[in-house]
């Protein structure tokens, strides 16, 4: 109990995303660096779409991380109003500009690769549409939490709409088989770990790249707390002591 | 293969390039972004303090 106390101290986690950074930047480089070596160069074309499948490597993991962080803020919220823990709403207002992001470049690289595939940038599908308001979903996270003067208010108000926005998740993760849609289904599937639809030497590149954007987010979202944690702390003594040490 | 090949990507080349283009700058954004914020808010805090000092 005590080491979770101090874990979740903002001065030690400002401390301890220091540390970390040069690390995780690391790993994110070098495994970057191959996933994209593996999916550019060394995997070959689909027979079916061709070159244009490569649009894969970053589509379907900015797709993956848009749900994962919506997750990640839903349990957030739910941490932030049970616990009252302050680390747990700096981490959920900190991830709502980076999971808006992936959502949209879900959205942007779906439609690039839609429009050779489909033959239209646009569909009002099922799996689409719920992407979309996942998107608006963050985006209301982002502006609740601008809009709202007092800091417990605006954290509260956030920590709500992530969770009720949670029920949105399994409606796109499900879409594809829920409903007839113009989206193709998963290319790997949880029921299905074992055989997915891809060949070996699409999926390690695929794998890799949903990786290196895990640590991606990690390396954002520890960037965007930084400044959150600063700003909510700056009348206390451990932020006065480091501007003084910076000065 | 060759570069101009690749960049090619089949004809493709157009929506691949956009696709990872995209997402570079959208990422780089999200990354640096908040380091250019924190630079600023440390040092408008800087002021502050030594403002308070003074007086």
């Amino acid at each position: 109990m005590r080491f979770y106390h101090r874990m979740a101290s903002p001065p030690h986690f400002y401390a301890l995303t220091e540390k970390l950074m040069p690390w995780i930047s690391v790993i994110f480089l070098l495994m970057t660096g191959y996933g994209l070596y593996l999916g550019l160069f060394v995997a070959p074309p689909d027979y079916q779409q061709g070159e244009s499948y490569r649009i894969i490597y970053i589509h379907v993991p900015a797709a993956w991380m848009s749900l994962f962080i919506y997750v990640v803020m839903a349990v957030c919220g739910g941490i932030a109003l049970i616990w009252r823990m302050k680390l747990a709403e700096v981490v959920l207002i900190s991830s709502a500009p980076i999971g808006a992001s992936f959502t949209f470049i879900a959205l942007v690289t779906g439609s690039l690769w839609g429009k050779p595939m489909w033959g239209t940038w646009w569909v009002w599908d099922a799996r689409l549409t719920s992407e979309l308001i996942l998107l608006f979903l963050y985006l209301g996270v982002i502006s609740l939490y601008g809009a709202i003067e007092d800091r417990k208010t605006a954290a509260r108000a956030v920590s709500i709409l992530a969770i009720v926005g949670v029920v949105n998740i399994p409606i796109i993760h499900y879409s594809v088989e829920w409903w007839n849609t113009l989206h193709q289904g998963p290319t790997i599937s949880l029921t299905e770990l074992d055989k997915p639809s891809i060949h070996v030497s699409m999926l390690i590149p695929l794998m890799l790249m949903a990786t290196s954007f895990k640590f991606l987010y990690v390396m954002a979202m520890f960037q965007s707390a930084r400044v959150e944690i600063i700003r909510r702390e700056q009348n206390s003594q451990w932020v006065k002591k480091m501007l003084e040490e910076r000065a | 293969m060759n570069w101009q090949e690749f960049f090619a990507m089949g004809g493709y080349g157009f929506y691949v390039w956009m696709s990872y283009g995209i997402s570079l700058v959208v990422l780089l954004i999200n990354f640096f972004l908040p380091v250019i914020q924190r630079k600023q808010l440390l040092r408008q805090l800087q002021l502050k303090q030594k403002r308070n000092k003074q007086s």
